[in-house]
């Protein structure tokens, strides 16, 4: 076996993909996120039950409201779908236009989360009623802050891609917030199954 | 020590004012010394005109060398702190008898053991070990740099705002006085109401996120920057266990965030997930914390294990004995290290059955630990030994850590466990681990590596110094405290009664004593050997006879790290392509794409410090504030599309023949 200095480096011209490892980075971020909230619902779990005297999930919850609520969130999904099958096709102003439809459907869900909250405090049943409560908020209302992150985040990228175009790095930006928007959405389906539905049972 | 109960606050400044100032001799005459040490610190940067170099050397850089050597330097400052901390309470316990208060009244003394245990771990061996594998792991797989260099000079920045957080509650305010982990309720705001839980949880929180960003980075680096040929199982075993080490910390620290962001809403909002009142639950908290708890000792020493297979292989000048079965051992540990946090708390009463299920999966984590040793004994036998600082240190550990790890097998038995809780038998066991295994790894890596990184080699003399004087004092200061716990002693005592155990907290603190003379001499080895850097000049780059890629580049390497990206053919790339008489290639330079230096980092983490104060005393404004400037740095910074520049061709060329002549001369 004989080998030469060729063979133990790289001595052509070789290219590396701009961003390769962005990809990869994110999907381990969002894991990480996701434990997050893994420690948010476990906890949700051992607090359930713990009202304090106060009022329960079925004094409290309106299925129909969350039920629309929930429509809103799964909605935003499908058109930021088609916003990234628009940048697919190169086509900025379509790419813009599903964005935009976006935010209004994910300022939608933020807004009724909001009037749910305000109306639950109104009637005394703050985060500081009972451990229930302050594990119901805090689940919750994590999932409706990254909503909020996530809705700033879109803009910023709303006027990058009116700026710059859809070019790489704009793309890999929009693949990103499309991995967390979706992300977003199985965590709700999680919340809704595990908050309201078992609740109202 | 009166707490301020019911502080008025204002909205200019919160809750701070002057009676926050703490008044206490030994605080006020510390901050003196700081004061006029960092004065004459600042006046000597501006006096040399420092600031625009370190400016734009520095503290921009996002070179993961540079980034490397900045936590190391920050982990050296902090352990002095945390040491300070240590021999104060060792003063402190071996005065307190017959009748004397010591020196240091309770209020002061909960906060020195609290803060030395979160300076150590969080502020010492953190970033101790991320600067390690900042600095190693791109070398050693052949990179350039890590995958996200910005987020990399961010994360560092993060640490520091946290070890400056938690430094600050030295001087304005105080420091929590509940022990490391901070359990409720005893830090719940109906017992802790002051200002110390605040500085532990914004010091934690700001320091976690930079930890979290860099496990990322780190991992994703292994995963995708490794050169061509470098499979995973051709990875040396540094950088496998700090692969195991990134996955740690991705998939813990999150745990550690959220269980603390429980414990701010409990204090700040009013929740109750860990009261006394309203269905609370403290006891989820000490299993949340503990989730990430448990990781986090594997986090410290994974790392070290991987120090400690590099040093015992190039000092026996031959292969790593058993290399698969020390990948499968650091594999086995990451996924054991989950399932075992209960340990911790056998006496909370999960009944039998729980306790016994944990107490077994403890013991098995001593199983692969065990083979672990094994493969460096079976590395070293008929090896050409060469008994140099990074080797001594290795099997100072061996023996140190071998006691340690039987201690604690001893404290996985539950029914034991329920006698020696809360002693001082822990107290020893998990410091005959840490420093036994997490700092004696970290000075054999200083001792190892220290060459490559600065180019000449550490002085041996005031190296082995330091080496009897830390090996002896450990074992003087910690083998009393085993002895202490047996005989029921609990930890965190500040007085004591009976005049008989005396005699073995006087010899703890003369081990301490030991331990400041070889901390000392340390820091005079460092001195000595820059000072006379031109005696142990290294110019081939590879002092040691290295085995894997980071010494195959010259010390310190380039920018660039590789000026060709070597390929890699098997186990120890470097020691094969030395067999070859392959180490310099032939052939035109090509430019080199590299990330640009940014100053965004600094600026985002202090503003995170800056928000992290503010919460602490109550100054809504300015956390408001500096929230609102952190979000528009963070947009701003994201509308700089050019992050990267070219090192042109001839540059490279002419470094790299300076770097032939240096080669030949050295020859």
């Amino acid at each position: 076996m004989s080998m030469t200095t060729r063979d133990f480096w790289q001595t052509e011209p070789h290219h590396h993909e701009e961003g390769a490892s962005t990809n990869i980075g994110f999907w381990v971020y969002l894991m990480s996120d996701c434990l997050m909230f893994a420690v948010l619902f476990a906890t949700f779990g051992v607090l359930h039950g713990n009202y304090a005297a106060g009022p329960g999930p079925k004094d409290l919850f309106d299925l129909k409201l969350v039920a629309v609520n929930t429509a809103m969130l799964l909605l935003s999904s499908i058109t930021y779908g088609f916003a990234m099958l628009a940048m697919m096709q190169d086509n900025r102003a379509g790419t813009l236009r599903w964005l935009g439809i976006t935010l209004v459907f994910g300022l939608c869900f933020l807004g009724i989360e909001l009037y749910e909250f305000r109306h639950m405090i109104h009637e005394g049943a703050g985060p500081q009623r009972s451990a229930f409560l302050s594990a119901f908020f805090t689940l919750v209302g994590t999932h409706g802050l990254h909503v909020t992150f996530g809705s700033v985040w879109l803009v910023t990228l709303m006027v990058q891609v009116s700026k710059h175009g859809l070019i790489a790095a704009n793309r890999r930006r929009l693949m990103c917030l499309s991995l967390f928007w979706h992300f977003l959405d199985v965590i709700w389906i999680g919340v809704f199954t595990l908050v309201y539905l078992l609740g109202m049972i | 020590m009166a707490i301020p109960a019911n502080v008025e606050t204002t909205f200019l400044l919160g809750r701070l004012n002057w009676d926050a100032i703490p008044k206490e001799p030994i605080v006020i005459a510390t901050f003196v010394v700081v004061a006029v040490g960092g004065i004459a610190m600042l006046a000597a940067l501006t006096r040399y005109r420092l600031w625009g170099y370190l400016w734009r050397e520095w503290f921009t850089s996002v070179d993961h060398k540079k980034i490397g050597i900045m936590y190391m330097i920050l982990g050296l400052i902090m352990f002095v702190r945390g040491f300070a901390d240590a021999i104060m309470m060792r003063l402190q316990q071996a005065m307190a008898f017959n009748g004397s208060e010591g020196y240091l009244n309770a209020h002061h003394y909960d906060q020195i053991f609290t803060a030395h245990g979160v300076i150590m771990i969080f502020f010492v061996a953190m970033p101790f070990v991320t600067g390690l594998m900042n600095y190693i792991v791109p070398l050693q797989i052949g990179a350039r740099d890590v995958s996200f260099p910005f987020l990399n000079n961010f994360s560092f920045w993060m640490t520091v705002g946290g070890a400056v957080i938690v430094m600050a509650s030295l001087f304005v305010g105080e420091f929590a006085q509940t022990g490391w982990l901070a359990f409720p309720p005893l830090s719940g705001l109906s017992y802790s109401p002051w200002v110390g839980v605040d500085y532990y949880i914004w010091g934690l929180q700001v320091a976690g996120v930079g930890t979290t960003l860099s496990g990322i980075n780190l991992l994703v680096t292994i995963l995708k920057m490794r050169a061509p040929g470098m499979t995973m199982m051709r990875m040396p075993v540094f950088t496998w266990t700090s692969f195991c080490t990134n996955i740690l910390i991705v998939a813990s620290f999150p745990v550690l965030t959220a269980t603390l962001v429980l414990l701010t809403l409990d204090r700040y909002v009013g929740t109750n997930f860990f009261t006394n009142d309203l269905g609370g639950n403290s006891m989820m908290y000490i299993n949340l914390i503990w989730i990430w708890g448990h990781p986090e000792v594997y986090i410290l020493i994974l790392p070290l294990f991987g120090v400690f297979s590099e040093v015992t292989s190039t000092f026996s000048g031959k292969k790593l004995f058993g290399y698969t079965s020390m990948v499968y051992a650091t594999v086995c540990i990451t996924i054991l290290s989950y399932v075992v946090w209960l340990h911790h708390f056998f006496t909370m009463g999960s009944g039998a059955s729980v306790n016994s299920f944990f107490g077994i999966t403890t013991m098995i984590i001593s199983i692969p630990t065990g083979a672990k040793i094994f493969n460096w004994l079976f590395t070293m036998y008929q090896g050409r030994l060469r008994f140099e600082l990074p080797l001594m240190w290795t099997i100072a550990f061996m023996l140190t850590f071998v006691v340690g790890g039987m201690t604690g097998v001893l404290l996985a038995v539950p029914p034991a466990d329920f006698v020696l809780h809360n002693s001082l038998f822990l107290v020893a066991h998990f410091h005959n681990v840490i420093i036994g295994g997490v700092l004696f790894g970290i000075f054999a890596a200083i001792n190892f590596w220290w060459p490559k990184a600065f180019g000449y080699k550490l002085d041996v003399f005031w190296g082995k110094v330091s080496f009897w004087f830390w090996v002896i004092g450990f074992w003087a200061a910690f083998m009393p405290l085993y002895i202490l716990g047996l005989m029921g002693v609990t930890r965190r005592m500040r007085v004591f009664d009976d005049p008989g155990l005396q005699i073995w907290f006087v010899i703890a603190g003369f081990g301490a004593v030991l331990i400041a003379c070889g901390i000392a001499a340390m820091f005079v080895q460092f001195g000595v050997s820059i000072w006379r850097r031109d005696r142990n000049r290294d110019l081939t780059g590879d002092p040691w006879d290295g085995r894997t890629l980071e010494w195959a580049t010259s010390s310190p390497p380039a920018a660039y790290n590789f000026a060709f990206t070597p390929v890699v053919r098997g186990l120890d790339a470097w020691a094969e392509i030395k067999a070859h008489g392959a180490a310099r290639p032939e052939a035109a330079h090509l430019p080199i794409h590299m990330p640009r230096n940014t100053g965004a980092g600094v600026i985002l983490a202090a503003l995170s410090t800056i928000c992290g104060m503010a919460l602490i005393w109550y100054i809504w404004w300015l956390a408001a504030l500096s929230f609102v400037a952190l979000i528009a740095t963070a947009i701003a910074h994201s509308f700089n599309y050019h992050r990267d520049y070219h090192i042109p061709a001839d540059e490279v060329r002419r470094t790299e023949e300076t770097r032939s002549r240096l080669l030949a001369q050295g020859a």
